[in-house]
């Protein structure tokens, strides 16, 4: 009798090319431009997409099976922080702030990546590249929930969580991240995956996820630190999908080189300025520090990214035309940003503080160059203020980037007292902009920057205000009228942590939670 | 030579990961943050399965790295018995 013999399993490489290639078809009811009308008018050439590979090689039902096991792992700490009333373990009420920035400004961004990988999943005609963008766009809807699902025990006890979506699409600083990933998916699906893919989760998405997340776990937030972890987890497929595209590019054509780097240029320096936010976040909200923005700089982009920058030398690829701006600002803007949103905190719905003794040591420490000298005297003046009783917000209105979108608080190359402000002239009228860097991809692309949707703007043309409101009545608040129209309460959501009711309530419930 | 880079999350799943790249890779170091442990090395480093196998006495798929994966840095190259990270071609 035959011993019936065991067929041997496929390995990873037979089983990724069997899962991967032969799925898509020349279309024959309609010519294929029309059913792809965006893979080709960017210029990007390509002559054989089986050249592409996902170096994970990452199937479907493997890709089921880990995300699978992710979430279970992800959602029973959830379950037992909730559970355990753990966010009384969080270093002190100021950290959450860090939070709802969190949640205000990289949340919806996930929600967009989702929506963008989905369109650009659709629109390329090589199916290596469209299962790895279907893949992250599902990720990216994940990253979404889980970080809802992982806040929103803090929402049910502290403010400023409760109305993020709506916030997302009208307050001033949040115009910053969305109008980043609008620019991105109104792109082409070449330049979406160079933006997102590349030069923001490549480059820099180590940043945010990596030293916040342990700075998370360092501050008590176990719910925080494992949903960060379980989404970079997935980031760092996303990474190998951006690295694997731009490689594709350049190899496929040398025509494509010089558009790359074109993309990688304008990318690069979006995703530094929109980054802005974390360093301010890892510097000044995270009551104890794992390392400073200076540090995680040095460690993954300077180290990380020079790497990566000398490996695409060979292909004809320079590093980013921003780059030794970017590296100068690693001992400015972090302060520059905190001193901008505790100046104009009656409008941001999270609180702000100036650091205590101890903090300011700390910033000392690793701002040697720049914090004793331009900071931390006005930091120290301004608490001195607040002391007195004069703490003081800005009822005016800032001049914003035409580009970046971040009001104008960054300084010049090489003189870090003096604000960087550039100017160009377009059909008849004039764009401000924070530097040479944001001019310049407004330079290139005018007639898409124009129609910015800048919130000071709109606010002095009367688009902020609810229904009804006549700016012309005697006595009209146009800050009060503008919070209104956000939905933020003045003394709940926004201004200084000093009295806050987050701040007295968890000293209430920390108290609780010690003593009988 | 660049160094490349693979991090983890700190627990009991990715141990026997890391303890298998220490001792496949002379050269590597690993640096430990809150939650999380960082492995750098000189210009390549390999994750072998056999090497994770003897450690746990238990069958392992490489893919199941990507459950306790945190970032990385490098090219990939990976097929069912080793994981390499590496600034080669």
């Amino acid at each position: 009798m035959d011993t019936p013999t065991l067929k041997k399993k496929l390995g990873l490489k037979e089983r990724y090319a069997a899962m991967t290639r032969g799925l898509g078809w020349e279309t024959t009811y309609q010519p294929m431009d029309k059913v792809f009308p965006y893979d080709r008018y960017e210029g990007i050439k390509i002559h054989d997409w089986d050249k592409w590979v996902d170096p994970f090689r990452l199937t479907m039902d493997a890709y089921w099976k880990y995300q699978g096991e992710k979430e279970k792992k992800l959602y029973a700490v959830i379950d037992a922080f909730t559970q355990n009333n753990a966010f009384l373990g969080v270093t002190d009420a100021r950290y959450i702030n860090a939070l709802k920035l969190f949640l205000q400004g990289v949340t919806p961004l996930e929600y967009l990546a989702h929506r963008g990988f989905a369109h650009v999943g659709r629109h390329f005609t090589g199916e290596g590249a469209r299962v790895a963008c279907q893949m992250q766009s599902i990720d990216e809807l994940r990253h979404y929930q889980t970080e809802t699902h992982a806040l929103s025990t803090y929402n049910k006890f502290f403010n400023g969580l409760h109305h993020s979506n709506h916030w997302f699409d009208r307050v001033w600083y949040l115009s910053v991240p969305k109008s980043f990933f609008e620019d991105a998916y109104s792109s082409g699906p070449f330049e979406f995956l160079t933006a997102v893919s590349f030069s923001f989760e490549y480059v820099l998405t180590n940043l945010l996820f990596v030293p916040f997340m342990s700075g998370a776990a360092y501050n008590g937030d176990m719910s925080t630190v494992t949903f960060g972890f379980s989404a970079q987890s997935d980031e760092s497929r996303h990474m190998t999908l951006g690295i694997e595209c731009i490689k594709f590019m350049l190899e496929q054509d040398p025509g494509n080189v010089p558009i790359v780097q074109g993309w990688i240029d304008k990318w690069f320096w979006r995703g530094y300025r929109l980054l802005t936010l974390v360093a301010m976040m890892m510097d000044y909200m995270q009551p104890k520090r794992v390392m400073s923005w200076r540090e995680a700089w040095e460690m993954y982009a300077e180290q990380n990214g020079g790497a990566l920058f000398k490996d695409l030398a060979r292909y004809g690829i320079r590093e980013p035309k921003g780059w030794k701006d970017a590296c100068e600002g690693k001992d400015h803007i972090s302060h520059q940003a905190w001193a901008t949103f505790y100046s104009f905190n009656a409008a941001a719905p999270f609180h702000t503080w100036m650091p205590q003794d101890d903090e300011m040591a700390w910033l000392s420490a690793k701002y040697p160059e720049s914090f004793d000298t331009l900071y931390r005297p006005r930091f120290e003046y301004w608490r001195e203020q607040a002391d007195k009783g004069n703490r003081f917000y800005v009822k005016t209105l800032p001049m914003l980037c035409q580009t970046c979108q971040v009001p104008m608080l960054f300084t010049e190359p090489g003189d870090a007292t003096k604000i960087g402000a550039r100017e160009s002239t377009y059909l008849g009228n004039k764009f401000h902009f924070c530097s040479d860097h944001c001019k310049g991809i407004f330079d290139h692309e005018p007639q898409k920057y124009v129609q910015a949707w800048l919130p000071v703007h709109q606010i002095y043309q009367g688009n902020c205000f609810k229904p009804g409101v006549d700016p012309t009545a005697e006595g009209f608040d146009p800050l009060a009228a503008v919070l209104d129209y956000y939905e933020v309460e003045p003394g709940r959501d926004a201004m200084d942590f000093e009295g806050s009711e987050d701040q007295k309530n968890f000293a209430a419930w920390r108290g609780q939670a010690t003593r009988n | 030579m660049s160094n490349v880079f693979i991090a983890f999350q700190a627990n009991e799943e990715s141990r026997p990961i890391v303890e298998a790249i220490l001792a496949d890779n002379p050269d590597a170091v690993a640096v430990e943050s809150p939650g999380m442990v960082k492995i750098d090395a000189p210009g390549q480093l390999t994750i072998r399965r056999q090497t994770i196998e003897e450690l746990t006495g238990a069958r392992f798929d490489l893919q199941q790295l990507h459950v306790t994966l945190i970032t990385l840095s490098g090219h990939i190259d990976e097929d069912d018995d080793q994981f390499t990270l590496s600034w080669k071609h």
